[in-house]
């Protein structure tokens, strides 16, 4: 009788912590399709799959948490006396709210709402910025007859509008591999250490500094005849494809994707190598999103990082 | 009693001068609630070693005190950082010295309370009922840190800078929401002028806010629950302990503490 009883409870209990749990993993699901939706059609797929699942175990959920309401309380038989059975509300009179309780429920009720209208805002502030049109601008680096065959050039411009000159600068080494079946081919590395973000340094001999001013603001190119990159921060060394030599970075030199427009050389987004295969415009390599320094692009390490910004 | 007697005159400029302490006193009780803070009942045996704690209060106090200063000649703008600091250090009447005392007094701070919590440890102090207390030291030391990484940017030369840059990106590096921290600790997509302006913001008032309340609380823990004594006192559980029983119990097994057992047997 008392392990039967026990069972019961133990039964029940599991029931009971099912429909909040698969409530809870129905509002994931749907909150993950919702993210992923918007770069693959199966995005609302899942979506789809995780209301489902909250509506019908938040169903559960409600139903098991109001039985209690909705059954009316069978009296006791010792007060089954008529004059009581006519009054019902007497059965469940400890269940009916004073007016304390009302009253506090009430005020906590009305300072939370005011309490959240003035918290999302200054909180959604505080965050939102950060992350909401990081698109970057394409960059004008003047015309091509500056970045001659077969030689690095250390280029330097700025990286958008209305920022302090001190911090505004980026760096990229530019080598042009002369034409591919009549299409330029450049090599477009960023100096962005992928350990952990210091500008990696050319190490060879360096040709006086030429400035030019584009439509993207002032550009400044220096020929270089590098025989690596190497960082000063914690010694990472990368030949002239990029690829890591030594030191603790987990991947290639993130690349520069580029274009010509009118002549001239235009530097578009970023994006993220593992590795690269072969030299100059015979390169081979398969582009990612751009990823955080210190992170890998392919492998099992790159599932810490689902979402890059 | 002759030694005692004081002049009508004395009793009168007696009154006079605990006249303003009384006013207070009689209105708010906030004369008894320090003197209660202050002269708290201690074991016997505590030593130079449990100071630590207030060692590190009067570090945080002179951070307090010298940043809200150096806050009045900083300028947190990209253009205009580093010059600020010069302009501190080298033209400003003490100003090396309060920005020394800053710089310095950070590490002193740190160190101090890393010597703190090792006492805490070593001393079983973080033990029933002081565990929350414990926790709330922790979060005092990971917001202290936060105030060093957040301060450190704030010279704006090459050192800060790119020390910054490592660290946001070290952040970067964190499964899941490692990309979205170093954004939101950015404040874009590169460290630039949105980063200085958050991190002086960060420095100066959220972090410290948070740090004034936690201590605060600290304190209002440590008032309630007491010292602990160490773990080699005689005393501990209130009364002198045979040869024996202590080499046999000692360090091993550690006895109750507190005043909670105490009898009157070691009054005399």
């Amino acid at each position: 009788m008392n392990e039967s009883n026990e069972e019961e409870t133990r039964d029940r209990g599991f029931a009971e912590a099912l429909a909040p749990a698969g409530f809870a993993a129905g509002i994931i699901l749907a909150l993950i399709g919702l993210v992923i939706a918007g770069e693959s059609n199966s995005g609302w797929i899942v979506l789809a799959i995780g209301v489902v699942l909250a509506l019908v175990f938040g169903f559960s959920w409600a139903y098991r948490a109001t039985r209690g309401l909705r059954e009316t309380p069978e009296p006791p038989p010792e007060l089954a006396a008529p004059d009581v059975a006519e009054e019902p509300e007497d059965a469940v009179a400890p269940k009916r709210y004073s007016r304390g309780v009302f009253l506090t429920g009430a005020t906590a009720g009305v300072s939370g709402l005011i309490g959240a209208a003035v918290t999302v805002p200054i909180v959604g502030f505080a965050v939102a910025p950060a992350f909401v049109g990081q698109g970057e601008r394409d960059i004008d680096l003047g015309p091509i007859d500056n970045f001659p065959q077969g030689e690095f050039v250390i280029t330097t411009f700025d990286y958008r509008d209305n920022e302090a000159p001190s911090v505004n600068r980026r760096t990229a080494y530019i080598r042009n591999n002369g034409f591919i079946n009549e299409v330029p081919s450049f090599t477009v590395i960023s100096n962005r250490c992928t350990h952990l973000g210091c500008p990696v340094q050319p190490a060879g001999p360096t040709g006086a500094p030429v400035e030019l001013e584009t439509a993207s603001g002032p550009v400044s190119l220096t020929r270089v005849q590098p025989a690596n990159f190497s960082c000063p921060c914690h010694g990472g060394a990368y030949d002239t494809e990029g690829n890591r030599t030594a030191g603790p970075p987990v991947r290639a030199l993130d690349r520069y994707s580029f274009l010509i427009r009118n002549g001239n050389l235009v530097l578009s987004e970023r994006f993220s190598v593992s590795e690269v295969t072969g030299e100059g415009a015979n390169a081979r390599m398969k582009a990612f999103k751009l990823y955080p320094p210190g992170t890998h692009v392919d492998g099992p390490d790159e599932w810490m990082t689902p979402w890059v910004s | 009693m002759a030694a005692r007697a004081r002049s009508a005159r004395q009793q009168q400029i007696e009154q006079l001068l605990l006249a303003p302490i009384n006013w207070i006193e009689e209105r708010s009780g906030l004369v008894s609630a320090t003197k209660r803070f202050l002269f708290r009942k201690v074991p016997r045996d505590v030593s130079w070693a449990q100071t630590l704690g207030s060692a590190t209060l009067t570090a945080f106090l002179v951070q307090l005190a010298t940043g809200v200063i150096l806050a009045m000649y900083y300028r947190p703008d990209p253009a205009t950082a580093y010059a600020s600091i010069q302009h501190i250090t080298n033209d400003l009447t003490w100003g090396w010295l309060v920005r020394g005392m800053h710089r310095w007094g950070a590490s002193v701070f740190i160190i101090l309370m890393f010597l703190h919590l090792g006492r805490v440890f070593l001393f079983g102090a973080y033990r029933y009922p002081r565990e929350l207390n414990w926790l709330i030291g922790v979060l005092i030391l990971v917001l202290s840190l936060l105030e060093g990484f957040t301060g450190y940017l704030l010279p704006w030369d090459q050192t800060s800078y790119w020390a910054t840059v490592v660290g946001i990106n070290i952040n970067g590096t964190a499964p899941i929401l490692g990309p979205f921290i170093a954004d939101f600790l950015k404040g874009g997509a590169e460290i630039g002028t949105e980063t200085l302006a958050r991190f002086y913001s960060l420095h100066m008032l959220l972090i410290p806010g948070g740090l004034i309340a936690l201590i605060g609380l600290h304190l209002y823990l440590v008032t309630r629950l007491g010292v602990v004594s160490p773990p080699w006192s005689k005393e501990a559980a209130g009364r002198e302990r045979d040869e024996v029983e202590t080499r046999k119990r000692g360090l091993v097994e550690p006895r109750p503490r507190g005043n909670a057992n105490r009898n009157g047997s070691d009054q005399a």
